[in-house]
């Protein structure tokens, strides 16, 4: 354990810690301090995961014992690359939203920085934990959070879609619980390392009630991660929720998406006996069919923000097929593709608002938005605007909305096209047979794709062909430097992941080698104890 | 016993399960609050079911099989607190629909007869 692994539970405290006090400020007049404690703490923390990923790049795993119990017994939080990526991805993306919310949308109800925060800690808490049941609860926590910001701002659209929202995710809780509960009955166990160690020792009678098991933990994490067929609900969440909410919750699909990679790796690797690879085929094809459906969505899309709800599902359909894979190559590229996708979508839906603005109310704009807007006139007047309003709007809205279609079409010269490109080298050169035929998985894995970027490019070529050029009379957007910065800051993030490609692909392929041999991590997490008490004893 | 609980457990998720599937939001309630009930027996019935063991293991040694294990019970309480905290949110959820769109029904319209 090296020294800092103290600092591998603040990513927790911070937020829990944060969000309380926001709570015994609310109100009117401390709306300022609230909204400076929530952008406070959230910049810390983009500091504390940057230092966490140095920290995890060293190569150690930092495992963080809460209450000093050691593993199996008590739970873990488990820093190494992957989870110290996410952390990152998440942070970053907040700061974004939050920022973009200072401009109007803190305003339009009660209790977002709080709330903000508690969704924070529980997206934290589900990337670091290293127990299946504290999973659960992190789950929970970031699920009741995300309830409170999808209805932020109120508005029938949002109750509706919150609604079913709400129902779909309290069902998939409950398959969770059944799943964890199998899991727990067959192995008698709950921690994650722990689990693995055990999977292959599983008596074949049992064997088949663990992958039940594991087989309906995976539909409440690929619920989540917006897999078809369980993914109806999503693109109508996304577009009602308000953007800076929509944008925070681009990273929660890759929760589930995170979970899935991890545990399937983790308990189904080449380690594990009889079960080794199980669901793998299913991933591959389930994910495929995800791309096809979310490109068919994107196409058939009227509106700019249900557009965006079916590039996640693009996104997070890669993911999955690329995990069914089961391959270190593709996973590296999976990697990154899905940190460069979720900056992306994550700008898009930010970007999405500030355009519709400037368009005549009716002409095919969703009722929410439109809800939204009258009441923000009078806010607006009543409480002046924030921020500097920029001069040739027009332009830097274009340019970012070329520089978001890119990355999510995956189109050079931005980071979308590396990792599609690092995705598909992969499929197409697998390591295990060298020189050898393409596997067919590999062909269809690049048809769909393809045909998804070709769709994704249609869908965007069309809708910035409709805002930007074809309604002459339209006005001018006022946007803020504060609602342009985020999306800028998002959009320069993915530039920077274009020039230093090399570098990130690096660190991707050590989490991918790290996933694909879980054997170092449950040595990592089983043994932690053994070791700091024989240094504490010397 | 343990067919008992199977069958109740069997009972409570079906009928659940019908609930959820109902067009009116006080029946998703409901229907969601037997199908935590019965997911909350079935983590319990996956300690192994027994009457009479004790949960906490004392100080004389023993067979460690003579105990009931502890931790789905811990388990089971957590789920129980959880679910009931869910369930008063999403019942906020469904007065603000009801009071929003006039109607109890989950799409927030009535279907055209």
């Amino acid at each position: 354990m090296s020294g800092a692994s103290g600092l591998v539970i603040a990513p927790i405290l911070l937020p829990l810690l944060a969000g309380a006090g926001m709570l015994l400020l609310n109100g009117e007049k401390h709306r300022s301090i609230v909204a400076g404690l929530n952008v406070g703490a959230t910049v810390a923390l983009v500091c504390i995961a940057t230092i966490l990923l140095g920290l995890s790049d060293a190569g150690t795993r930092d495992v963080y014992r809460l209450g000093n119990w050691p593993a199996p017994f008590g739970i873990v939080l488990v820093l190494d690359r992957l989870s110290a990526l996410m952390l990152l991805l998440t942070n970053v993306l907040a700061l974004a939203s939050v920022v973009y919310s200072l401009a109007r949308w803190h305003r339009a109800g009660a209790h977002f920085h709080p709330l903000f925060q508690f969704l924070l800690m529980g997206l934290n808490g589900a990337f670091l934990t290293g127990d299946l049941f504290n999973l659960f609860v992190f789950f929970e926590l970031l699920l009741a959070a995300s309830y409170g910001l999808l209805l932020h701002g109120s508005g029938l659209a949002r109750v509706k879609a919150g609604l079913h929202y709400i129902v779909v995710n309290l069902a998939a809780s409950l398959l969770f619980l059944i799943g964890v509960s199998l899991i727990y009955g067959v192995t008698g166990t709950l921690n994650m390392a722990d689990l693995a160690a055990r999977v292959h020792a599983v008596a074949a009678e049992s064997r088949g009630l663990l992958e039940a098991g594991a087989g309906v933990l995976a539909v409440a994490f690929l619920l989540k991660a917006g897999m078809w067929p369980l993914n109806f609900w999503l693109p109508t969440a996304y577009a009602a929720a308000s953007p800076p909410v929509a944008s925070i919750f681009a990273i929660m699909t890759k929760v589930g998406v995170y979970i899935v990679l991890r545990l399937s790796l983790l308990l189904f690797g080449e380690d594990a006996g009889a079960s080794a690879g199980f669901g793998r085929e299913f991933l591959l094809l389930a994910g495929l069919a995800t791309i096809l459906f979310g490109a068919i969505g994107t196409l058939a899309s009227q509106d700019t923000a249900r557009l965006g709800g079916f590039s996640v599902l693009i996104s997070s359909g890669t993911v999955l097929a690329a995990t069914g894979m089961g391959q270190v190559g593709v996973t590296s590229g999976a990697l990154f593709y899905l940190v460069s996708s979720t900056l992306g979508i994550g700008a898009f839906f930010l970007l999405v608002e500030l355009i519709e603005r400037g368009r005549e109310p009716g002409a095919d704009m969703i009722a929410v938005t439109r809800e939204a807007y009258g009441e923000e006139v009078e806010t607006d007047q009543a409480e002046g605007d924030v921020g500097i309003a920029i001069v040739a709007t027009m332009g830097l809205l274009g340019v970012a909305f070329i520089g978001c279609a890119l990355v999510i079409a995956g189109l050079p010269p931005l980071s979308g096209f590396i990792a599609k490109f690092a995705l598909l080298a992969a499929a197409l050169h697998p390591a295990d047979q060298p020189g050898g035929a393409i596997p067919g998985s590999g062909w269809a894995l690049l048809a769909v794709l393809i045909l998804s970027g070709f769709a994704t490019l249609v869908a965007m070529a069309r809708a910035g062909i409709r805002i930007f050029w074809a309604s002459p009379d339209r006005t001018v957007p006022r946007v803020r430097v504060i609602e342009m910065a985020p999306i800028m800051f998002l959009l320069f993030i993915c530039a920077a992941q274009t020039v230093w490609a090399g570098p990130v692909i690096r660190f991707m392929q050590a989490a991918a080698q790290s996933l694909h041999a879980p054997a170092d991590y449950i040595s990592d997490v089983l043994n932690t104890g053994s070791s700091s008490r024989q240094a504490e004893g010397k | 016993m343990e067919f008992v609980l199977a069958i109740g457990i069997g009972t409570l998720a079906a009928s659940g399960v019908w609930l959820i599937l109902r067009p009116r939001t006080f029946q998703v309630i409901i229907g969601l609050s037997l199908l935590s009930y019965s997911v909350n027996l079935f983590i319990v019935a996956m300690g192994r079911v027994r009457t009479g063991a004790p949960v906490l293991i004392t100080k004389e040694a023993g067979d460690s099989a003579r105990f009931a294990d502890p931790l789905p019970q811990a388990l089971v309480l957590t789920a129980i607190v959880i679910s009931f905290a869910t369930t008063a949110l999403f019942l906020v959820v469904l007065l603000a629909s009801r009071g929003l769109a006039r109607t109890d029904h989950v799409d927030g319209q009535e279907p055209e007869a």
